[in-house]
Order: structure tokens, then C-alpha cells, then sequence
């Protein structure tokens, strides 16, 4: 991979630190009177998720990190890894437990997901923000009840528990958002 | 695509055009007379902290008019200032553009604390009612930090700034410009103008040096701070022609051990120099600063029509 020196920080911009791959998210110049100049720079580890601060001497430079985000349609889970299809290569990629982490309670066979690929491998995976799950298991609410006040825990297909409103029933489609993990409605089928 | 609009609003763009008729009226009413030198020369500035943007087959875009005004000087051109671009390669981010505007003027005959009047007298209509105060760099630093930096030693200076962060493998004066930036400047009080003196002698660019009250040498220059931003950047300036020489090749070594291009020493300057700088004292401000300053901002794009992103 090319190196990119502090001139070509930018948000977005992949690069190697301590051996993982990070995207930077901000790069702020920092110049005292005319003196040494330094860059710093906030980083997100995309192993960990971690924020990392770091200071560097303009002109230093990171290698490169080979790191790409491609949209692939999860297909199914082995019991030990998860999955996924490029539906333009057909290309298949099989991810581990560390890399899907939190995304593995919203996966539902043939959704689309954005699997981030460190060389070529999967390094993590990011659900669809919205998802269309079954509950399989919640309490009967009261008939009549449509405000949905306090609302009730129910367990989706997938083994996520999100709060639903005590209207909605067993079987019943649910639609929910993945980033909050918040319920959004139901799905009339 | 909405890049095509300039960054900065009409009032911060009306904000400068009243600026640049402030600073012309404050310098008629002093005599100082308004020149324009050449923003592409032949030479470019040796200081290895600063990177010229080079044009090839005619040299480099000038990082500051310095040279050429001194040229001026030299010849008896008398008080001299210029408001013009100036470029420097590599330098963007919150507060910095390649291409900004710089003024710059000369004091035959000042001493560098009348040349500090002079600039609180500007600040004083650009920024009306801001108090100022008077810091020596050595007990200011030593106040943020708990080191003298002109008599600790290079490995607690530079413990000091990894400490804060900074990367390993800094000389003592870039740990120190490390330290200045990231522990010292931040911490004077945003609503004063902070005028700073007595800076490192390794720090003296193109200032005089002179010892200090214990025979440690200091630069004769001074800065000031307001709202978090470095508004202004003054020497009492170097007239010895033989020592401007050594520092440029001293410039240049350090050039080579960084492993930047080396900058052929300015034979105009020497010339000019060997035939005699009168004594004065000179002072650079970004006028961007000035006006994120007046605006309380923090961020140049708010004070550029077009900065370097959209250009």
C-alpha cells in the first residue's frame, strides 16, 4: 500500500497504526509561531472501534491500510461463522464472531449488509439501519390498548429483544432500527 | 454540487474589505508607506519550518514579502508595510491555507517594545476595549509547564511533551514548540491580547539575539495571542550581514537532516545587507487571523471566500 504523509490526512483515509487498520476522522494542523509543525489526528481502530489521539511531526507519514467497504448479502450462519455473498462476484466471505460483534442480533438471511473488508477478509459488518424481524416470543397485551404507553419486551427471529407497544403480538413483523434498536411499526402483511 | 459557494458569509467578506480600509487609514496617518514586492522570485525563505511552494522554471511563490521589503529598506525606502498573499506548502487545516494574506511592516529606528505599542495601538481599533499583558516566554512557559526551557534539559523537555503526547523522537526545540502549542497557548486568557516575549534564541528566525539576565541567550521577538489565535509575529530584525549567512547554511544543514530540499541562500539579500539594513524592528500578521479574531471564529473557511478546498 502507498504511505500518505500528514499533507494528505483527511477524513475517511484508511491508514496502518500499530499494526491496525484505522480510519482517520479528523486531522487538525497545529503550528506554534514559526516553529516545529504537528498534526492532530483522531482515528477510529477498526478492529476495536476505539477512538485513538495522536500527535505526529508534519511531514511524517502512515503506510496505507488495504481496507474497503462492500455492500454483500448475508446469507447464512455455519454455528461458527457468519456468511456473505457479493452479489455482483458472487464472491463469497466468511466472518467471524469478533467481526460481526453486535451486528449478529439484526442478521436476517439475504438482507444486505456493508461488510468492511481488511485485506480482503471481513473485518466488520454493519446491519441494514432498518430490519424487518418476527417476534417470536412476547406477552399478550391488553385488547384495546393502542397507545402503547410503557410498552413490553419482545425476542425477534434473530434473538434481539426490542420494546414493541402491547398491541403487537407474537408472530406478528416488526420493523426495527438497528442503530438505536429502537421499534418503528409493524409490517401489514 | 454546492462547492462553487464561497465558505465565508457576505458580512465576514464585508468584514475584511472594512479591515483592509482600517489598516491602509492607520498607516496614512502614520507616514508608513504601502509597497508591493513580487509574490514569485527566484529564492524562497531557508527556515526549515516553512516549505515554499515551488513554480517550476521560476522559482517559488513567497512564503512572506521579508526579503524583498528588506531590500526596500536597505535602499531607504523608510516605514514600509504591505498587505499581499503569501503561500506555504503543506499548511492547511482549521486555522491555516496555503494561500493567506499577510501584513507586514518595518520600523527603521524602533526598538522592539515601540514596534509592540504600534500593534496594540492597530489592535486597539480592530478589537476596541481588549486589555493587553505582557508575558516573558521563559516564566510563561515555565508557569504552564514546570519547566525553564532555556536551562532544562533536552531529555525533560522532551519527557515533558511525550508526556502531553507528543511523538517520540523530537529535538529540545521542536518538544518545545510541542509543549508552546499544545499546554502554553492554549491556556492564556482568550479575552486579552497576550503579548509574549524573550523567545528561545534557536527560535530567533531572523531576529537579534541577546543575553538574557543570566547570560542565557534570547531572541528579540515578540507574539501576540488573542481568542486562542497567534495574531502577530514581530523582531527587532538581524542587520549583520555574515551571521544572516550563517544561519542560512545552518537553515540548510538542518534542511538536509530533516531531509527537506535545501534553499539556495538569497544573493539579493546579502548584497542588500553587506550594503547596510538600517537598525529597525518588523512584524507579520495573518489577516485571516485577524478576522476570525473580530469574529470568534475558530475555523479560517469562515473568513476565506474560497479556501483551499473549493480553489
Amino acid at each position: 500500500m502507498a504511505n500518505y504523509s500528514t499533507s494528505e490526512f483527511k477524513s475517511g483515509l484508511k491508514v496502518m497504526l500499530d499494526g491496525d487498520p484505522c480510519a482517520i476522522i479528523e486531522n487538525e494542523f497545529v503550528k506554534p509561531g514559526k516553529g516545529q509543525a504537528f498534526n492532530r489526528v483522531k482515528l477510529r481502530n477498526l478492529r476495536s472501534g476505539k477512538v485513538w489521539e495522536r500527535t505526529f511531526k508534519s511531514g511524517d507519514s502512515l503506510e496505507g491500510a488495504d481496507v474497503m467497504d462492500v455492500s454483500m448479502q448475508y446469507i447464512f450462519n455455519d454455528g461458527e461463522f457468519w456468511h456473505f455473498m457479493d452479489q455482483t462476484t458472487f464472491e463469497q466471505k466468511q466472518a467471524d464472531e469478533a467481526a460481526v460483534g453486535d451486528a449478529k442480533q439484526w442478521l436476517k438471511e439475504e438482507d444486505i449488509c456493508e461488510v468492511t473488508l481488511y485485506n480482503g477478509e471481513p473485518l466488520s459488518v454493519s446491519p441494514p439501519n432498518f430490519v424487518e424481524l418476527e417476534i417470536v416470543e412476547t406477552d399478550p397485551g391488553l385488547k384495546g390498548d393502542t397507545a402503547g404507553t410503557g410498552g413490553k419486551p419482545a425476542t425477534l427471529s434473530t434473538g434481539a429483544v426490542v420494546r414493541v407497544p402491547l398491541f403487537v403480538q407474537t408472530g406478528e413483523i416488526v420493523k426495527v432500527d438497528t442503530r438505536t434498536g429502537d421499534y418503528v411499526g409493524r409490517i401489514k402483511s | 454540487m454546492s462547492d462553487w459557494q464561497p465558505t465565508a458569509s457576505l458580512e465576514a467578506i464585508k468584514a475584511r474589505a472594512e479591515l483592509l480600509s482600517t489598516v491602509r487609514a492607520f498607516f496614512a496617518a502614520r507616514n508608513v508607506l504601502e509597497v508591493d514586492t513580487p509574490q514569485l522570485a527566484r529564492h524562497g525563505v531557508s527556515d526549515p519550518h516553512i516549505q515554499c511552494i515551488a513554480v517550476p522554471g521560476h522559482g517559488y511563490l513567497q512564503s512572506s514579502p521579508e526579503y524583498h521589503m528588506k531590500r526596500l529598506l536597505a535602499a531607504g525606502s523608510g516605514p514600509i508595510y504591505q498587505l499581499c498573499k503569501a503561500y506555504r506548502d503543506g499548511e492547511a487545516g482549521g486555522r491555516h491555507n496555503p494561500e493567506f494574506t499577510m501584513l507586514e511592516w518595518y520600523r527603521p529606528g524602533f526598538t522592539l517594545a515601540q514596534l509592540v505599542d504600534e500593534c496594540l495601538a492597530l489592535f486597539a481599533e480592530l478589537f476596541p476595549q481588549v486589555p493587553s499583558h505582557a508575558y516573558r516566554f521563559r516564566t510563561l512557559f515555565a508557569d504552564s509547564t514546570g519547566l525553564d526551557p532555556l536551562i532544562a534539559s533536552d531529555a525533560a523537555l522532551i519527557a515533558g511533551a511525550e508526556q502531553h503526547g507528543a511523538p517520540a523522537g523530537l529535538s529540545k526545540s521542536a518538544a518545545v514548540d510541542y509543549l508552546m502549542a499544545t499546554r502554553v497557548e492554549p491556556a492564556l486568557p482568550a479575552e486579552q491580547l497576550s503579548v509574549v516575549t524573550d523567545f528561545p534564541a534557536w527560535a530567533a528566525a531572523l531576529a537579534q539575539t541577546h543575553p538574557d539576565d543570566d547570560g542565557t541567550p534570547v531572541a528579540r521577538r515578540f507574539e501576540i495571542y488573542y481568542r486562542g489565535l497567534e495574531l502577530a509575529n514581530g523582531y527587532q530584525e538581524l542587520t549583520d550581514a555574515d551571521e544572516q549567512r550563517r544561519r542560512f547554511a545552518r537553515d540548510n544543514t538542518l534542511r538536509q537532516q530533516n531531509r527537506q530540499p535545501t534553499m539556495a541562500a538569497d544573493p539579493y539579500l546579502l548584497a542588500a545587507m553587506d550594503t547596510g539594513l538600517p537598525a529597525c524592528s518588523g512584524v507579520a500578521m495573518g489577516v485571516e487571523r485577524l478576522l476570525m479574531a473580530g469574529q470568534g471564529s475558530d475555523r479560517i473557511d469562515a473568513v476565506l471566500a474560497f479556501p483551499w478546498a473549493r480553489a
